[in-house]
């Protein structure tokens, strides 16, 4: 698998080293690297290819320059292209004038349209209106059930009836919500295959009976190669308004984003993750776009480096990490740095390939508090100069801090540690993310 | 030519088999569709004729990572396809297909329980057989569990279904509605209740009562939740307490529509849990389930049984003859 793009467009960009623009020559090699990329997440081949082309387009001519490598360049022109090829506006909930607001909820069996339609109420009622669940699924098993337990569980009604018509349903739904003033209309309705062509045509009836303001297409992101053709049939039969995925909190790279975007040309309205009814976020399209490329959110690292990272600071504490003079006040300054970036996994999970080294590992962002009050209670002397950190010194520290013995010692060998290596590093070779905030990888870990 | 009749016999007794061992007498709507398209495909994609030339290997590459085989598993497969054309010295592209399929078929290998599973035999000396059915969210387990569940039963076995889905609203509803219509009973509990404790319930009353066969319903998990993924080592394990080798069958169940992602859910699953085969559903739309290919070549997982419809007599067993020739059926929408 992919796990890591930008290796293999070191690789395939290797023979582009020391060239000033990008041609057709220089790419091609990397354009089938990312076209391959892109299938491997998923994404429809057709939509693939015809992705590459205009990334081909966009990128040739384009002047190497700036702090960014080829491949870098590279990857920064395909993630700008998927970003706004995957909608870089965000797309609210449209409101009928008239309410009530009908909203149709479509799409295939499993895709998750019962649980969304749940979180979709509670998300309305959270801005101040009064949804009304619809239980139009006659057909599974239990499925009206399903809506009732969630509905009652968010304390929101749920309209159903004993009935095998959807559309009967829908409609006295409608009347019951005008007569009760619920002014949204959440209609869930049953899984159904594209080729079944009279499951197809019952939704279309549902639609044109109903008029909804929206029409939304539940697509479940683990969807591979098959998401073009179903999108477009859904499309073709409802005139969707908008797409949501679903399951996104799994490792799924989601490239059915793409593919089901380029047919329906629709805005992606929300992501679904998780199956607590609150987990309903809207969509971001740069964190989907790096999902597909597989390689975390780097340009975003770089460039919020960049932000924080102050240049003239950053030379005076390479001098000092040479002469060997880097402090626990130093280290102080970056902790801050770091910490102003934003959480602590959120940042590691931009790194590439660490999403993955760190899943089911804990990183809590208090582990730095108490790094912090350890580094705090310290005496400036003892922050100037650690080698005075005898026995005693470290057990009021301890105290002081509200730590323990142990803490205090384990933050003092990960300083040492971290002074030497850094000395290596900046002594040459090529330093990686970390190194460039002055952290060894396996810090506060 | 010889090696195409060959092959046409093969599909048809293929069929036969499938809907004979459980007394069926239609040939499922999913693979029909497939079956009276196929020769006119090949034609029109391949051309009667076309010779073996890189924009006819490009096609069939096209048709591969199309079905969702993934990257690795089509260059492979194009890769021995080669080799053979040149070896062998084929000239005709229909001949090409059927090496391809030939070669497709080598990674798929038919399940050695096959015959076992489509007469849904079990061993007589080691009752209960007890059945653990796993899988991501929204891929059809409960579903199948009410079609395995109503096979059982008409080959004449006692079957008792334990619902230890106790997370999703309205999952016990749903697996009792498909037990009713199965014609089997279920062990239940309350709602949140521990999976595990379901699981031991359904199997001691099981040998208590002298049922046949167990079959365990689970909570759809992704396969990235560490504490989920823990849950379901723990109800194997739980069911080892009163029968040592329980489960014998862990089946898990993937989505046709399923990507790349397929490989990964078979992965994971595979450190919790001791996969003996994997149930492919919802085959009867327009996706192929291609992603069993990738998995049967790096994990060596078969595949048991396909899901083709929402009836309750929709679940066939697997057939790679068949299903490679479903994969390259239809491909005008690409």
């Amino acid at each position: 698998m992919f796990e890591n793009l930008q290796e293999k467009l070191e690789v395939a960009l290797k023979r582009f080293r020391g060239q000033a623009t990008i041609t057709e020559n220089n790419i091609q090699e990397a354009l089938d690297e990312i076209r391959k990329a892109l299938i491997e997440a998923d994404v429809n081949l057709n939509v693939a290819r015809k992705f590459v082309e205009d990334v081909k387009e966009k990128a040739i001519g384009t002047e190497v320059r700036g702090k960014l490598l080829p491949e870098q360049l590279i990857v920064k022109i395909v993630r700008d292209e998927l970003v706004e090829l995957l909608g870089s506006k965000q797309s609210d909930i449209l409101m009928s004038p008239q309410p009530p607001t009908v909203i149709l909820v479509a799409g295939l069996q499993g895709s998750g349209k019962t649980t969304f339609c749940a979180k979709l109420a509670k998300n309305l009622r959270k801005k101040g209106r009064q949804p009304l669940l619809v239980a139009c699924d006659v057909y599974r098993p239990a499925a009206i059930e399903q809506l009732k337990l969630l509905g009652s569980s968010a304390n929101i009604p749920v309209f159903s009836q004993d009935s095998q018509d959807p559309i009967k349903i829908a409609n006295e739904a409608l009347a019951y919500a005008k007569r009760f003033a619920r002014d949204v209309l959440i209609i869930d309705t049953a899984g159904r295959l594209t080729i079944d062509e009279q499951m197809m045509t019952e939704i279309r009836n549902l639609s044109n009976s109903l008029h909804p303001t929206e029409t939304l297409f539940v697509c479940d992101a683990m969807i591979g190669q098959d998401a073009v053709t179903t999108a477009k049939a859904f499309n073709d039969v409802l005139n969707l308004t908008g797409i949501v995925l679903t399951k996104l909190d799994g490792d799924t790279r989601g490239g059915a984003a793409l593919s089901v975007k380029s047919v329906v040309g629709k805005p992606i309205k929300f992501i679904s993750t998780g199956e607590k009814i609150e987990a309903l976020e809207p969509f971001h399209p740069e964190r989907v776009a790096s999902r597909i490329l597989g390689m975390g959110d780097i340009l975003t690292l770089v460039e919020k480096a960049e932000q924080e990272f102050d240049e003239k600071e950053a030379q005076k504490l390479e001098q000092k990490i040479r002469k060997n003079q880097f402090t626990f006040e130093d280290f102080l300054d970056q902790l801050r740095t770091i910490k102003k970036m934003g959480s602590i996994r959120d940042l590691l999970g931009l790194i590439p390939g660490m999403d993955k080294a760190l899943r089911g590992v804990n990183i809590d962002d208090k582990s730095f508090s108490k790094v912090e009050a350890i580094i705090l209670s310290m005496t400036k002397q003892e922050r100037e100069n650690p080698k005075i950190l005898n026995g005693s010194r470290r057990r009021r520290i301890a105290l002081g801090s509200g730590t323990t013995v142990q803490d205090v010692n384990r933050l003092i060998k990960q300083f040492e540690d971290m002074t030497k290596m850094m000395k290596n590093i900046s002594r040459g070779g090529r330093s990686n993310f970390l190194s460039q905030f002055g952290l060894p990888k396996n810090f506060g870990i | 030519m010889g090696l195409f009749d060959k092959f046409k016999e093969k599909i048809a007794s293929a069929v036969q088999s499938t809907t004979e061992a459980l007394g069926f007498n239609k040939v499922q709507k999913g693979l029909e569709k497939t079956r009276s398209n196929f020769f006119q495909k090949f034609q029109s994609i391949l051309g009667i004729g076309r010779k073996i030339d890189q924009s006819l290997l490009n096609d069939i590459e096209d048709i591969l990572i199309s079905s969702d085989i993934g990257i690795k598993s089509t260059e492979k497969i194009i890769k021995a396809l080669k080799e053979r054309i040149k070896k062998e010295g084929f000239e005709d592209s229909s001949d090409v297909i059927l090496i391809l399929k030939e070669e497709i078929q080598k990674i798929l290998v038919e399940s050695p329980s096959a015959n076992v599973d489509r007469e849904y035999k079990i061993d007589e000396n080691n009752k209960p057989h007890t059945i653990l059915v796993i899988g991501v969210n929204g891929v059809g387990k409960t579903t199948t569990i009410g079609k395995l569940a109503y096979n059982y039963k008409q080959v004449g076995r006692k079957v008792l279904i334990g619902a230890a889905d106790t997370f999703r609203a309205a999952a016990n509803e749903q697996l009792e509605i498909w037990a009713e219509r199965a014609g089997v009973p279920i062990v239940q509990q309350k709602q949140g209740a521990d999976p595990a404790s379901v699981a031991y319930d359904t199997l001691n009353s099981a040998i208590s009562k002298g049922f046949d066969v167990v079959i365990i319903d689970t909570a759809g998990r992704l396969h990235n939740k560490t504490n989920l993924m823990a849950e379901l080592e723990k109800i194997s394990r739980v069911m080892k307490k009163l029968k040592a080798d329980a489960p014998n069958d862990v089946f898990l169940v993937l989505d046709a529509t399923t990507g790349q992602n397929a490989i990964q859910q078979a992965k994971e699953f595979s450190k919790v849990a001791q996969i003996t085969g994997i149930i492919l559903t919802k085959l009867d739309g327009t996706a192929k389930g291609g992603v069993v290919i990738p998995i049967a070549d790096e994990l060596g997982i078969p595949v048991r049984y396909i899901g083709v419809g929402e009836k309750i007599d929709d679940l066939q067993v697997f057939d790679p003859v068949l299903f490679v020739e479903a994969l390259f059926d239809n491909n005008e929408t690409n």
